[in-house]
């Protein structure tokens, strides 16, 4: 079946198997950061975002996204590294093989709530499943984020503009920084 | 002695994993991520009997398929049997496999192994592979496997290379027993007794990348293994044993692993691959699903620990006696070793004031998966009947739990006769247990307290140790050079799996060189390239290869400072004596002349005899254990029996941790997988011995909403063995949570569990049971 969909901006026109899933769909297109560690929908490494929503990949059928507009870590790199620094500072990356889809969920709850409580954190996020952390290191990581994303915003309240976008390495430096108070936490 | 790390730059801090960038952003770095596009799919047929023998086996329709390579039944593969543990040679585990046997031991035994272009046209294969069995009477009971009529392994081809006490006409994988002291007769003379038996499951490591391997021929005519694997030198030996070709025909490397926890120390997935490239010369991959990596891999050991204790009225324990039964499954993979850890790691816990111990055990076959090596390593499972039974005892003698065991814990400075009679140089596990109390306010709250809304607080404790190393055994490497623009390479055969130990042992040598850690690059695991490593486990890499890459840097250091001196041309032995190494220079005080090390390097890479390399092997005589308190604090709710934790604290004794962060992470990851054992992780099989709990659904692992208010400290002792005074930490962490919540729980059920897990069910009905009498 002809399927037509826009993959992190681009367009995509092809005629797939109907039993295609997306999850392999978009491996086959290079967006090698979406794993699969389960095939029964519990673990949430192949998630991406379909139409502003987080969704599982290996339990959507291609022809199903056609229209679609999907987003992968690959289309995300500089939020990824924005957050991702903060996991890093924590020593919570670990392995690493939950992390993408881990973090694709992640950046859909900050884009969907301001300001998330942990049980919000907890609930939204309790699909993505870790064996490596006992998911401390990366609400402590979360909070920090969070906790800085709210001091960003309200210097610009302050200043009442918008600040200037940063590079990878900013982000990385200011989530160093940000390592104190995450201890804290 | 304890030593300061304070003045330490890189080592005890804080600092991100060097390849964590990559992995937070999504790099394609895993195996699925880096195999060729165009390798066979390779996928094989399991039994679904427990135990039969293949009378017959038809694939000329799966042949037919369109795009299917090779086909391979038992006749198509080498006869000669091997072990897939990966150990250092001779092995323990016994030779007692074969890439695919005419005899299935269990369901999900290979059968067959096909190999094509597509995963459809494999699907479709192996549907149409005709298999006539003889299906026999399994042993599916591991109680009953010793001197049963029915045996596992009747053939004569199987061998064992150890004096480890198998006989495969006996279903015994191992049998051993060892003693100090006289334990009846102290048992005798004590003024109570205390006995129970407690019973583990052969839990799934579950890391969140399955097993898999590809393999592609290189130039020379080898075999390239890539692999998901903690062991790249013994996945080689391995597969040159199972298919019969010398070693020198295969490298076997790592990508980034998306984590192991002891299961990738066993070969799962590589011999097929291997076999199937080997054969067709072409590229091929095996990518485990889920389903297959929870029946058909490497769990933990099944183990019944019997635990006799004898103490004194006042809480003095005086004797330990432990028996130990473990189920290695079909085949024997770590099951000789594993076992001895749940005595050793266990009883020298209580060595203060013991006067005896004993401890036995016998290692069986039975019908079901094959176990392997999973975190803990048997210690889990000794320290989960061991500190259960203490706080059991602690209840029958009316004292507090952390009393008791501050009464008779192992101090520093004492001997281990029950630890190979190993000596304990560096310990606080007082000083973790006095803080653990701090954290959680222990003396100045009741242990359980009733809520008054149906819901009811509770307290409990236990405490935890593990090795280092295997001593005497494990051999870790470390070969760091000098490149030509003063930047180091550091070449070790370990493999981190997402513990962080290409940074951790980058740090060490950091710490020596006075560079930043990140102009060390880490070249790690590939057995053509890499020095010799045993591999990463057994809580090793951080001890043994660590002090490797000290001792290698040192001699870097040395070698630099030689080479300076020619190129200053200092010639005099005290001013020889005098240069000094500072990092980014050598500096020579008595003149003031200088030279840098970028000019070091570039000279040594132009003149002859001036190579700037150093290659360290280290093996430790001893294997200096850790040691954990861990206090959980739950809330059981008496209408539903569910536990939830409220707290966890955890202190620990690593030594010094190289990296803060990533040690901390370990322990709380280790506390988590140990919640999910005590509490979730059940391990079931059907009549017929088809496991039940097959996927992540019917497996649960804890979830986010499991697993909140871990709080870990650290008290460190120093161990001289060590690089600057670092023991490990990999393992210990798991092997509180088992105990400490059966503590826990039996606050308010008033009864100890002496099966795992924990659910729900289990404590309504106990506390129904309560509420009864």
């Amino acid at each position: 079946m002809l399927v037509q969909l826009t993959l992190n901006g681009k367009v995509i026109k092809e005629d797939v198997d109907t039993d295609l899933t997306l999850y392999t769909f978009l491996r086959n297109h290079g967006c090698y950061s979406i794993k699969c560690g389960c095939e029964t929908t519990n673990c949430g490494l192949c998630t991406v975002i379909m139409n502003g929503k987080p969704v599982l990949s290996c339990a959507v059928l291609t022809v199903r996204a056609d229209g679609a507009r999907i987003e992968t870590l690959e289309g995300l790199q500089e939020e990824a590294a924005e957050f991702g620094a903060f996991i890093a500072n924590q020593g919570a990356d670990q392995c690493g093989f939950c992390n993408p889809g881990f973090i694709m969920n992640a950046l859909a709850m900050f884009r969907e709530y301001e300001d998330p409580t942990e049980e919000q954190i907890r609930e939204y996020l309790a699909g993505n499943l870790c064996r490596c952390t006992g998911y401390e290191g990366q609400t402590r990581a979360m909070k920090a984020f969070l906790a800085q994303r709210r001091e960003k915003r309200m210097a610009r309240e302050e200043e009442g503009g918008a600040g200037k976008s940063k590079t990878a390495e900013e982000y990385a430096a200011a989530g160093k920084s940000a390592e104190k108070e995450a201890d804290q936490l | 002695m304890m030593k300061s790390t304070d003045d330490l730059k890189y080592v005890n801090k804080k600092l991100p994993k060097l390849d964590s960038m990559a992995l937070v952003t999504g790099k394609p770095v895993y195996l699925d991520d880096v195999a060729p596009k165009d390798c066979l799919i390779v996928k094989v047929l399991r039994s679904p009997h427990a135990s039969a023998v293949i009378e017959s086996i038809s694939t000329d329709k799966a042949k037919l398929v369109p795009g299917i390579e090779a086909v391979y039944t038992w006749e198509d593969v080498p006869q000669q049997r091997f072990t897939m543990a990966g150990q250092t040679w001779p092995e323990p585990s016994p030779y007692d496999r074969l890439i695919l046997d005419r005899r299935v031991r269990y369901v999900g035994d290979p059968v067959a192994i096909v190999a094509g272009e597509t995963e459809k046209a494999v699907d479709k294969a192996l549907k149409l592979i005709k298999v006539s069995y003889k299906v026999e009477e399994p042993v599916l009971d591991f109680r009953r496997a010793k001197d049963n009529p029915i045996l596992v392994h009747p053939e004569d081809s199987w061998k064992s290379l150890c004096p480890v006490g198998a006989d495969n006409k006996r279903n015994l994988c191992a049998c051993d027993e060892c003693s100090d002291g006289d334990v009846d007769a102290v048992m005798a003379d004590c003024d109570v007794v205390v006995e129970g038996t407690y019973h583990t499951k052969a839990n799934q490591q579950a890391m969140m990348e399955t097993f898999r391997t590809y393999c592609t021929m290189d130039a020379y005519g080898r075999l390239n293994v890539v692999s998901s694997t903690q062991i790249v030198f013994h996945v080689r030996r391995i597969i040159s044993n199972a298919l019969g070709i010398p070693k020198s025909k295969i490298r076997v490397t790592k990508p980034r692993i998306g984590g192991g926890f002891g299961a990738k120390q066993s070969v799962v997935a590589e011999v097929f691959p291997a076999f199937v490239t080997w054969k067709t010369g072409k590229p091929s991959k095996m990518i485990f699903s889920r389903r297959e990596a929870q029946i058909a891999s490497s769990p933990r050991h099944e183990m019944e620990v019997t635990v006799k204790i004898g103490a004194s009225k006042d809480g003095t324990i005086r004797a330990i006696d432990m028996y130990t039964l473990s189920n290695t499954g079909a085949y024997g993979e770590h099951g000789p070793t594993t076992v001895g850890l749940s005595g050793h790691k266990s009883i020298p816990l209580y060595g203060r004031n013991a006067e005896a111990f004993r401890f036995r055990y016998d290692v069986v076959y039975t019908n079901v998966m094959s176990a392997g090596a999973y975190r803990g390593y048997g210690a889990t499972q000794g320290v989960f009947a061991l500190e259960s039974l203490v706080s059991e005892l602690a209840d029958k003698l009316g004292m507090d739990p952390t009393v008791i065991r501050e009464k008779n814990m192992l101090m520093e400075g004492s001997h281990m006769p029950a630890y190979y009679n190993e000596p304990n140089d560096s310990c606080a596990l007082d000083r973790c247990m006095a803080r653990a109390k701090e954290m959680i306010g222990w003396d100045s709250r009741e242990r359980v307290k009733d809520m008054g809304n149906g819901k009811v607080r509770s307290l409990g404790v236990a405490m935890a140790m593990q090795g280092s190393c295997i001593s005497n055994v494990d051999v870790g490497s470390a070969t760091i050079k000098l490149n030509d623009d003063g930047l180091f390479t550091l070449m070790i055969g370990s493999a981190d799996m997402g513990t962080g130990c290409d940074t951790i042992l980058a740090q060490i040598a950091a710490e020596v060189l006075q560079c930043p850690y990140d102009h060390i690059m880490v070249l790690a695991a590939d057995t053509d390239a890499s020095p010799y490593d045993a591999g990463s486990y057994a809580s090793s890499t951080t001890f043994v290869t660590g002090k490797a890459v000290e001792q290698a840097a040192e001699q870097v250091v040395d070698n630099i400072l030689e080479n300076a001196a020619v190129w200053l041309g200092v010639t005099d032995g005290a001013e020889r004596e005098g240069l000094r190494y500072e990092g980014n220079r050598v500096y020579d005080p008595v003149n003031g002349k200088e030279i840098t090390l970028a000019e070091i390097a570039a000279k040594s890479m132009a003149m002859p005899h001036h190579t700037i390399e150093a290659t360290v092997s280290n093996c430790s005589p001893t294997s200096p254990p850790p040691f954990m308190t861990g206090i959980v604090e739950i809330e059981v709710d008496k209408e539903t029996g569910s536990v939830e934790i409220l707290n966890y604290v955890a202190v620990v004794d690593c030594g010094t941790p190289i990296n803060r962060n990533l040690a901390r992470v370990q322990v709380e990851g280790g506390i988590g997988q140990g919640i999910g054992m005590a509490l979730y992780e059940d391990v079931q099989y059907s009549t017929g011995g088809r496991l039940y709990n097959n996927s992540l659904m019917q497996y649960k692992i804890p979830t986010r909403q499991d697993i909140h208010d871990i709080h870990v400290e650290f008290e460190s002792s120093y161990e001289d063995r060590g690089p600057f005074g670092a023991k490990s930490i990999g393992e210990i962490v798991i092997n509180t949570p088992s105990p400490a919540l059966n503590n826990a729980i039996a606050g308010v059920t008033g009864c100890y569990f002496h099966e795992l897990p924990i659910t729900p069910e289990k404590i309504l009905m106990a506390i129904r049971e309560k509420e009864k009498q």
